[in-house]
């Protein structure tokens, strides 16, 4: 019934190919790894129901509705339905496509809406100079004492609702970024068993949330790949990978952005380049799909994606060196980045190099696989079913009576640290790291025990 | 289609159903009530005129009360994972969805009892009763979402049906609902029960053609204290048959005898890379569990049955995670094949074991005879074969070829002594069969039955025949 579909008479989901909508086959094994199924237990909610709606669109028989708009928009997009899937189906470019949809038809358009997305989406996060302007401004406001003299006197009470309820949420920005701390070039040291192998060349994305929020993880990748003999270049300023883009609907910045990464990064010049934050990764890692019908750059976006590697996958591929320090017992326990564990298929590595830090005993926790609620900005678009994850997460966190909770995701380590500064513990609160920081605090305490001796 | 309002005759139906549930129980709008449209059956689906979800056995009563006031047929489903389209709703159909029936009311370690409500997951079955050291055997492959209801009514197998049986041999008790919106309880507690008819049984593998089934009364086991896993490799299909009979023979009874053809095999080392042979004609997957002593004396003589019977490799798990891997090869076999074609088949006819390699056999040359990709996996100790079609729904001419591919299989199998559906059901998959299969007489026995208890026909009609 194709008079029910508004505007033109093609949409981005009859664009698809449609093998990649009919691979599923409605066995519902997705079901119960899905977080809003789980939830509400209604099929339109689950990743089966969603790829139905989807199929009935691009049929001409479901008409791209506010419904359809909010319900792709429900979907945390934490790809759990892609591990159970055993057809293979790529739920990935299923909803990106449905939200590029939504936006085309703008069904969900509002004016604060698209405000938000236009300032922060579009305009800000394809700038990273403007956007580390804002991050050092928000560090200036905590920095400063402003911020908590806010929330003393109460300030902060006077925010609209939504805001006030995110505020606390807001990361800790760091006083210095990546590129103050990281030189565009950094080579290891000579390697004293003198091997006739050049070092491996790598590049390392310093990310955005990554680069405000959390450059010493960034620093940290650094330092554990100088450890491991490899030639580090990281240019000061780099676009964003564009994740934030494809997942909310916005391909052609996604597109745009791909394509400055690769202008940035050759494929050819590295021997492999790296990432380290979860979300980021997964998303890096289809460039090679994203350009694939751009002529001019198709072949390097096919060659980038052979590059391209999560730090993990990477260390445990080169046979990283285990650190020999001793180091007194700590228990960890691992929380999977949804984007790291079913958008890239990387849970043994993570756990590989957590295994191998001295003093650490991994504790493994309930569910470490299911979303913590952070997803990408979820969080701020819905922060009810977000908040109800982070507590279901922090529950099983807090069981394990870990000291450290180790993930390799910026939005993960936010929501872990706010979820268990908020939760009532007779413990410690424990600390969230990610474990490449771990691994370099590792090889850092050897050459401490090194000096002393 | 999926536009249309709920149309004025199923207009009124979905106000008193709303009056009674409450609005968020019933739900009408096209984006609601697509995704009930289908169930894991291939290429069925049908928009029912909404979905509803009862909170007990009342709110069913209710339910089927006003739909038989308003002619409306009553489409029961769980999760929605059945193989044999008994969940795909009907037109102007009221889909009443027992998934949120998801309570444990009961464990019982005095009687090794378990009762549930229809919609508790049959996973969790497993765990609660995993948890109290006991055991709940049927493990049909969507276990992890399917529900204790749905695998009562289509009476479920799974890779432990040799030695355990299947969903019916765990059912004591029933609470059904019927269609003129009695409640019934059928069975008890009790090993011994011969109080009146054994009417319990008569709604197990209904398929949700008599009544609905609200709670249901489990027989658990202890748990096996051992189990040990073989994967042992064939150049012949004849030598594994050879190899199943001598275990049998030698009254061994292993909980699982898996096997996995060539085609099979392959996809699957393709997929999963377990390090299978691509030149093997077949393997098994072999599990046997119980008292530690004897599952090792078991497993002994499993190993040298294969021997004996020309296995090429018998590879024996030293610890659970090897076992684990070696069962990775039978465990990825459905998702390996699932991958090549975009519309996956899954056949399910059952054959009396010592026709299983004729039969496989038979579904090479049929395959071959109407051009189709068809590979054969299944359980071998019970003789449920599961071949599989990859093919592709859009292509109406290899759909065609596909469809006389299916009657050649049913042929085939009836002419063998089988049965057209070992464990997904009739529903509307297998409907065209039956009456060949089971004759004029027993049909019409089939139909008496249903006249009896829904004389309006309006539980799931048009599933099982017409």
């Amino acid at each position: 019934m194709a008079s029910v579909v508004n505007s033109s008479s093609s949409n981005l989901l009859k664009g698809l190919d449609y093998s990649v909508l009919q691979q599923c086959m409605h066995c519902g094994l997705c079901l119960p790894t899905c977080p809003t199924y789980d939830e509400t237990k209604l099929e339109r909610h689950s990743p089966r129901g969603r790829i139905a709606l989807m199929r009935a669109v691009a049929d001409g028989e479901l008409a791209v509705s506010k419904t359809f708009g909010e319900e792709m928009y429900y979907c945390l997009g934490c790809l759990a339905c892609t591990t159970a899937c055993p057809a293979g189906v790529n739920y990935a470019e299923l909803f990106e496509t449905a939200r590029a949809e939504v936006e085309r038809q703008g069904v969900l358009d509002a004016p604060k809406r698209s405000f938000i997305r236009y300032w922060v989406v579009k305009f800000l996060f394809t700038r990273p100079r403007l956007l580390r302007f804002v991050g050092r401004t928000l560090w200036l406001w905590q920095a400063s004492g402003l911020q908590s003299l806010a929330r003393r006197s109460g300030l902060t009470k006077l925010l609209p609702a939504n805001l006030r309820r995110l505020e606390p949420q807001s990361p800790a920005i760091r006083a210095k970024f990546s590129h103050q701390l990281i030189r565009p070039i950094e080579r290891p040291a000579p390697s004293p068993d003198v091997s006739t192998k050049p070092p491996r060349r790598v590049a390392v994305l310093t990310g955005c949330v990554q680069d405000l929020a959390f450059s010493d993880v960034n620093r940290a990748t650094v330092d554990v790949l100088l450890a491991n003999g490899c030639e580090v270049h990281t240019p000061p300023v780099q676009p964003c990978c564009g994740s934030l883009h494809a997942h909310n609907g916005d391909l052609a910045s996604a597109r745009t952005l791909a394509r400055r990464q690769i202008d940035l990064f050759n494929p050819d010049d590295f021997d492999a380049i790296l990432t380290n934050a979860g979300g980021c990764g997964s998303h890096l890692k289809t460039y090679g799909h994203l350009l694939h019908d751009d002529p001019a750059y198709a072949a390097r976006a096919a060659a980038w994606d052979k590059k391209l590697k999560d730090i993990h996958e990477y260390l445990v591929e080169i046979g990283f060196r285990k650190p020999a320090s001793s180091a007194p017992a700590v228990t960890v326990t691992y929380h999977e980045s949804c984007h790291l564990c079913h958008g890239q298929k990387l849970s043994a590595q993570p756990r590989a190099i957590l295994h191998a830090l001295p003093g650490v005993e991994l504790k493994e926790c309930a569910e470490a696989q299911w979303c913590c609620g952070s997803a990408g900005i979820y969080n701020i678009t819905q922060p009810d079913t977000a908040a109800r994850l982070q507590e279901r997460k922090v529950g099983h966190v807090l069981a394990t009576g870990a000291q450290t909770v180790a993930t390799a995701n910026p939005g993960c380590h936010l929501q872990l640290e706010n979820g268990l500064r908020a939760a009532p513990s007779t413990r410690a609160t424990p600390r969230v790291a990610h474990p490449i920081v771990l691994l370099a605090e590792a090889y850092r305490a050897e050459t401490a025990t090194a000096n002393q001796a | 289609m999926a536009k249309l309002p709920p149309s004025t005759a199923t207009a009124p139906l979905a106000a008193a159903l709303s009056a009674l549930l409450g609005v968020h129980r019933v739900l009408t709008a096209p984006e609601d009530i697509l995704p009930y449209g289908f169930d894991g059956t291939a290429a069925l689906k049908q928009l029912p005129a909404c979905v509803v979800f009862p909170r007990d056995a009342a709110d069913v009563a209710f339910i089927l009360r006003l739909a038989r006031e308003h002619r409306a047929p009553v489409v029961t489903r769980g999760s929605g994972t059945g193989l044999s389209g008994g969940s795909v709703p009907l037109a102007g159909s009221i889909v009443l969805c027992l998934a949120k029936l998801d309570r444990i009311l009961e464990l019982d370690a005095a009687n090794l009892t378990l009762r549930v409500e229809a919609g508790v997951i049959t996973q969790k079955i497993y765990e609660t009763a995993d948890a109290a050291g006991l055991f709940y055997p049927p493990d049909p492959g969507s276990m992890k979402i399917s529900t204790i209801g749905g695998n009562v009514a289509e009476n479920s197998g799974g890779l432990r049906g040799l030695k355990y049986g299947v969903t019916r041999d765990y059912v004591m008790g029933l609470e059904v609902v019927l269609a003129d919106g009695s409640i019934c309880w059928l069975g008890s507690k009790c090993v011994k029960d011969v109080a009146g008819y054994n009417l319990r049984d008569l709604f197990i593998g209904s398929e949700g053609t008599l009544g609905v089934v609200t709670q249901v009364l489990l027989k658990l086991l202890p748990k096996p204290a051992a189990r040990q896993t073989l994967l042992a490799t064939f150049a012949a299909m004849d030598a594994a048959a050879a190899t199943v009979s001598a275990i049998i023979a030698a009254k061994i009874i292993p909980c699982t005898l898996e096997f996995l053809d060539q085609k099979t095999l392959r996809c699957v080392e393709d997929f999963a890379r377990v390090g299978l042979p691509r030149a093997a004609a077949a393997i098994l997957l072999i599990e046997t569990d119980g008292h530690p002593a004897a599952v090792a004396d078991e497993a002994a003589a499993i190993e040298k049955l294969c021997h004996a019977h020309g296995a090429t490799s018998v590879r024996r798990a030293a610890n659970a995670d090897e076992a684990t891997r070696l069962a990775t090869a039978r465990r990825s076999a459905f998702s390996a094949l699932a991958r090549l074609r975009p519309t996956t088949i899954l056949e399910d006819v059952t054959v009396p074991r010592s026709e299983l390699a004729g039969m496989i056999r038979a579904v090479e040359a049929i395959a071959e005879k109407h051009d189709l990709n068809i590979a054969t996996f299944g359980h071998f100790g019970d003789g449920n074969l599961h071949p599989t079609i990859l093919t592709d729904e859009r292509d109406p001419a290899e759909m065609h070829r596909v469809e006389l591919a299916l009657v050649d299989i049913v042929e085939e199998t009836l002419k063998r002594g089988g049965t057209i559906t070992g464990e997904h059901g009739i529903g509307l998959a297998k409907k065209p069969f039956l009456k060949r299969q089971l004759g004029d007489q027993s049909y019409e026995l089939l139909r008496l039955v249903k006249r009896a208890l829904d004389p309006h026909s309006l539980l799931n009609p048009g599933k099982i025949f017409d």
